[in-house]
């Protein structure tokens, strides 16, 4: 029983949360045109820029911490 | 050793710093708009003043706007770290992770949940939660920069951590050390200030504007008495705050100061130089002037540097060719231990691949002696540790300047917009407006105090910027770094016009 109504709180918690969130946007002036900035910016920088121009090198060239530690050290002492 | 290729560490170093400077024109107004917005907000739930409702929501839509533009342009140079500065982010990843890490986790979280209360809230919940919520979104966003500015602290001033030389890196041995380190301290102290003031300048600016345009009048005056009195109280703390920064600077990076002040000569009792130009010609230990026509405030920089009027500052002479009468070790002779250090890594480097552990235990033990002065192993001159000197002297003098005018600014505008009918000064209210960029030079040259006057170094004394950057193709950089510039711009121009046309609704206009 108490279960029950500890879950039922929870989902009109959960409810009231979204409601405030989607009520928040529909009511949105100059805010509906900056989410969108935001997400053409967001797009912008993990599709196109993470992708193509900026590789972790040392995360993608290698397997292995040791293989990565052994390169740097090359780096440092060639 | 073998340093990069001078072009892609300085294409890669453009790149960082546009956009590290970009980055920073968005920040700063984050910072100081919270603390004035919650204010305002403070006033309007003590009095129940419905006027101070609307000022409350015409400038949180104006923060709105920029922390929105500015928000994940940040993300870009850890980007960068990945890309570019691989060497270094191997090597100093543990400890420059954590406080990131925190910042990522604890405050962005709290900033962003907060920030969603602040905006939709209004009518929804009560007063109280509401303001709670605003003044927790300037205490997140003030948390954030103090975790990315505890990292670059450690930068300048790398403490509480050992190098390891099995995995290449040096791990944390003391969070609170990194932490609470007293470059950190200062540095956050003094660039959160500069943002308020930012903040300050930026509310007095278009307040003054409004009132130039007949517009919102009460609401105009309003804000301004808010804008000019935080703006006051933050700027004197700034001179508090600047003078604990230099005294910092004076004690871990003392080339730095140096070049703030185009000191070449050390001098007991120095002065600090109020105005004055670089003698273009002077060399780094040749017998020239550095200053043409100076105007010095007797003993001040020996005050702000070791709170002693009498005490000994060092200049970059003495610096880079050592002064045994103060005890002040010259640039080759760390270079020369910095080299025994790079020797002993090598050493280690060669026992390991043939595991003989004794041979590693001794190489070791040389390198934990030097490393201290690892990075100075990398060095080809003694006067590589001398950073570009006019750009840093300039940068600090713009600052101290713009810094001093907005004192005297905040204390024009509160006398004026409290005893007098403040819309009759219009030249006042013009100055109000033209001050606004003022900040954002004030704040960029300080970063560029910090950042170039710390060259040659990524991380002082153990890593210089041509060993921590990534061996890549310097075209690809060239590449990124227009994409950026052309990137950052339209955001600059987008954010700008979005601002006008919502000041332009002036106070009635929502979010």
């Amino acid at each position: 029983m108490l279960k029950t109504i500890t879950n039922t709180l929870i989902i009109r918690n959960i409810i009231s949360i979204i409601d405030f969130y989607v009520d928040g946007f529909k009511n949105l002036k100059v805010g509906k045109k900056l989410w969108a900035l935001i997400g053409l910016k967001l797009f912008i920088i993990f599709f196109i820029l993470k992708t193509f121009l900026f590789p972790n090198v040392l995360k993608e060239g290698f397997t292995t911490d040791e293989q990565r530690s052994l390169h740097v050290m090359e780096q440092l002492t060639k | 050793m073998e340093v990069m290729s001078s072009e892609l560490v300085d294409w890669s170093r453009a790149q960082f710093a546009l956009t590290a400077l970009y980055h920073f024109l968005f920040v700063p107004l984050t910072l100081g708009l919270s603390f004035i917005i919650a204010i305002m907000e403070t006033i309007y739930v003590k009095t129940g003043d419905i006027i101070w409702k609307k000022i409350t929501k015409f400038w949180m839509t104006l923060f709105a706007i920029n922390f929105a533009i500015g928000v994940a342009t940040g993300l870009i140079m850890e980007f960068e770290f990945g890309t570019n500065w691989s060497n270094y982010s191997w090597f100093v990843g543990d400890i420059f992770g954590a406080p990131l890490a925190v910042e990522g986790i604890l405050a962005f979280f709290m900033e962003s949940t907060f920030f969603a209360v602040m905006f939709f809230g209004w009518n929804k919940v009560s007063k109280g939660f509401h303001l709670l919520s605003t003044w927790l979104v300037a205490v997140g966003s003030n948390l954030s920069a103090f975790w990315i500015l505890a990292a670059n602290g450690w930068m300048q001033y790398p403490v509480g951590m050992q190098f390891n030389p099995d995995t290449v890196r040096n791990e944390m041995i003391s969070f609170w050390d990194v932490a609470l380190s007293p470059v950190a301290i200062s540095k956050f102290l003094h660039t959160i200030g500069s943002g308020y003031v930012i903040g300050a300048l930026f509310v007095v600016g278009i307040s003054a504007w409004l009132l130039l345009k007949g517009k919102d009048t009460l609401e105009a005056k309003r804000s301004m008495v808010v804008g000019s009195s935080f703006g006051l109280l933050v700027s004197l703390f700034l001179v508090l705050s600047g003078d604990e920064s230099a005294h910092q600077v004076a004690q871990t990076q003392p080339v730095k100061l140096a070049a703030m002040e185009g000191l070449y000569k050390g001098e007991e009792r120095a002065g600090i130089v109020a105005f004055g130009l670089l003698n273009p010609d002077k060399e780094i230990g040749d017998n020239q002037h550095p200053i043409i026509g100076e105007v010095t405030i007797p003993y001040a920089l020996s005050l702000l540097s070791y709170h002693d009027i009498d005490a000994f500052v060092p200049g970059l002479d003495d610096l880079v060719y050592g002064n045994e009468k103060y005890n002040i070790e010259s640039a080759s002779s760390k270079m020369a231990k910095g080299k025994i250090a790079l020797e002993a890594f090598k050493e280690y480097k060669e026992a390991k691949k043939k595991k003989d552990l004794s041979a590693m235990a001794d190489a070791e033990v040389k390198l934990q002696k030097y490393m201290p002065y690892f990075g100075y192993g990398y060095l080809a001159e003694p006067t590589d540790i001398v950073p570009p000197i006019a750009l840093t002297y300039y940068s600090f003098h713009i600052m101290v300047a713009l810094g001093s005018w907005f004192i005297v600014l905040f204390i024009l505008l509160l006398y004026v917009v409290m005893k007098k009918d403040i819309e009759q000064y219009r030249k006042v209210l013009w100055l109000a407006v033209l001050s606004i960029p003022l900040g954002y030079i004030a704040a960029e040259a300080g970063w560029i105090v910090a950042e170039v006057g710390r060259q040659p170094w990524a991380i002082q004394d153990l890593m210089p910027v041509g060993i921590a950057a990534t061996q890549i193709d310097a075209g690809n950089v060239k590449i990124s770094f227009w994409i950026f510039a052309v990137m950052f711009t339209g955001l600059l121009i987008a954010e700008i016009k979005i601002m006008l046309a919502q000041i332009k609704l002036g106070f009635e206009g929502g979010h």
